[in-house]
Parts: structure tokens; sequence; C-alpha cells
């Protein structure tokens, strides 16, 4: 059976003084297996290595992570598809709480802080709010982002402002829910996202759609964004 | 005064349609001086001062040189934002660009309708 090298950063604020890189083997055959497969052999080695997972098939996010230099989930990256060693490290940007796991809590704030919910003053009808199939065709590609934190952590703008820049995660999720027919909050979403840090922090690098695992193009949200607030303004 | 992160000024799509607008009239222009260039077999002193001397180019001149400031000072605060963290150093450096720019509006009004 072929030997697999794995290079992983670990860091335990409690015992570590500083974050260093272990090296670690396994005996396995990678054809077949997902790199979250792997991480929990190794782990059944050395069971202090801790990680985030949950439902192992790319739906939770949970197990993002950047490997071999690029943010991606564990769960269905193939091991195959990763060369002889394979490196680890936690989500770029945000403070490590210990080994692969992150602080994702400036994270979700910035998602928070865009109101990811409808916005419906009118009273809620018997059943449901109903759309037709073409309004509902604009929420394709946005609704489907499962939160996982690759394209933000990946974002050379949300390094520098955590704090400010919403993130091309928050704003795929803010322009969500403005490409939603039966949201009527359209004025004050692009109010606050009229904002020279919030939304034009972004320099279109483009790193966001690079990554993301669900095939998401937060660059292109975010310049239907810009689009419509060209469009009231004019 | 309180630390809080403070966010909601209220522009930015004005900067950035900016950006694009000069970025338009700034390659216009290069391709329109470039392609005279081009079309030119030589250029001397005397045929660079008569191109210069029409009033038209001048203008146009003028417009390229002013888009490039104004794109200049978004660019220039973009880097201030993302990497200078205390906000009265971002403050005095805005205001020294902006003097900086204003200063190279007046010199090349001077040097176009001086020449
Ligand atoms: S847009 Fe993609 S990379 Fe970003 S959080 Fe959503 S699923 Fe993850
Ligand atoms: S396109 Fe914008 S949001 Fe995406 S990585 Fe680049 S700067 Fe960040
Ligand atoms: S474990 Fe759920 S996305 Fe990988």
């Amino acid at each position: 059976m072929p030997t697999l090298r794995f290079k992983i950063y670990r860091y335990n604020p409690e015992t570590d003084a500083a974050p260093y890189m272990q090296d670690y083997e396994l005996q396995s055959e990678p054809a077949g297996k997902m790199l979250l497969d792997a991480l929990l052999l190794l782990k059944e080695q050395d069971d202090t290595l801790s990680l985030r997972k949950s439902c192992r098939e790319g739906v939770c996010g949970s197990d993002a992570m950047n490997i071999n230099g690029r943010n991606g989930l564990a769960c269905i990256t193939p091991l195959d598809s990763l060369g002889e060693t394979v490196t680890l490290r936690p989500l770029p940007g945000l403070p490590v709480i210990r080994d692969l796991i992150v602080d994702m809590t400036q994270f979700f704030n910035q998602y928070r802080s865009i109101k990811p919910y409808l916005i419906n003053n009118d009273p809620p009808p018997e059943t449901e709010r109903l759309q037709s199939p073409a309004q509902r065709a604009h929420l394709n590609g946005l609704y489907e982002c499962i939160l996982c934190g690759c394209c933000s952590t990946a974002c050379p703008s949300f390094w520098w402002n955590p704090d400010k820049f919403v993130g091309p995660a928050g704003l795929l999720q803010a322009y969500r829910f403005l490409a939603d027919s039966r949201d009527q909050a359209t004025a004050e979403r692009l109010d606050d996202l009229e904002d020279p840090y919030r939304l034009f922090r972004c320099h279109t690098i483009m790193n966001c759609v690079d990554v993301c695992p669900k095939e998401l193009n937060p660059t292109e949200a975010i310049g239907n964004i810009k689009d419509m607030m060209v469009k009231r303004m004019v | 005064m309180v630390n809080r992160v403070v966010v909601g000024a209220h522009y930015g799509l004005r900067d950035w349609l900016i950006q694009r607008v000069t970025a338009v009239v700034m390659a216009v222009y290069s391709l329109a001086l470039g392609g005279w260039l081009m079309w030119q077999p030589y250029v001397d002193y005397d045929i660079w001062t008569a191109l210069f001397s029409s009033q038209w180019m001048r203008i146009f001149t003028l417009l390229f040189l002013l888009s490039l400031l104004l794109h200049a000072w978004v660019g220039v605060r973009d880097v201030v934002m993302d990497y200078v963290k205390l906000a009265g150093v971002r403050l005095v450096i805005h205001v020294l660009v902006i003097l900086t720019l204003i200063v190279y509006a007046i010199w090349s009004v001077q040097i176009l309708w001086g020449m």
C-alpha cells in the first residue's frame, strides 16, 4: 500500500508557544478516498489532531481548510488529486482556535449584518408567498451557498478589513435577498452596502470565484449589486 | 470616545464610477495619441508644439490629466484604507494626497497653456 505524507498545521494555544507544522504518514490506498477520510484515519493515530466536520458530503461547510495553499472542503477533495505531500493549514486570515479549527465569528457577524432573511411587510398569506418559475430562477447560483468561508478567507480585501468589509460570502447572500421577488427592502439593503468598506473594498481580485467549492460566483453577484446601485443613481 | 467599528459612510459608488469613467477617458486619449505618433513619420519639437498649440488638444490633454489625478486619488485612497489602520494617520495621508493632486492639476494647466 502506498505511503501518503501530510504536513499539518498544529497549534494548541494552551500548550504551544507558537504554531508548527507536523509530519504524518499514512499507509492507505488514495483512490476513491476523500481528504477527510485520510484525516479521520490520521486522527485514529493521533487523537489530539483537531478539525471540524459533519456531513462528509459537501453540504454543511464545516471542514473548510487550506489544502496545498488553496481553500477547499476536505470531504469533497479527492485524495488522489493532491500529489505526494499534502500540506494542510487552517483557513487564512481568521484567528485559530486549535489546529485546523478557526474562529468564524467575524465571518458570521458579516453574514448577519446583511440581514439574511426576507423582509416583507405585507400580511402573510394563508399558505405561502408565491414566485413564478422565472422569479425563482433568479435565485439560482445564490441560494446554494453553504457558508463554508472558503471564499471570504481567500479574499485579500477580507484579510485587511474583516471587521468592515462584508466579504464575498456575505455579499453573495446580500444579492440573494436583493434578487428575491418577495423581498421589499431593496432600498435599505442598497443603502446599507453603499459604503466604501462594506461593499467597495472588493477590487475584483476573483479569488472567491476561484476557490468556491460549490462553484458559485460572488464576483458576479457583487457586480450585480453595483449595477443596481448605478441604476438607482442615474 | 468608544472604540466601535464604524461603517456606513454612504459613499463608494461615486468613487467606483469615477474610477471606471476616468479609465475610459485615459484609454481613449492614450490610443488617440499613440495612433497619432505612429501615423507621424517623425516628430520634432516644432511638430510637437504645433500639436499642443491647438485649443482642442490642450483641453483633451487636460481632461486626460484630470482623469489621471482622480483615478490616482481613488486608487491611493483604496490602498490607504486597506493598509493604514489608524484613522488619524489616514486622514493626514488623505489630505496630503489631495493637496498634492491639486498642485499637479494647477501645474498641468500652467504647462499646457504656457507651451
Ligand atoms: S460562496 Fe462558495 S466559498 Fe463562499 S461561503 Fe458560499 S459556498 Fe463557501
Ligand atoms: S472579487 Fe472581491 S470579494 Fe472576491 S476575492 Fe476579489 S476582492 Fe474579494
Ligand atoms: S463535512 Fe460537511 S462540507 Fe465537508
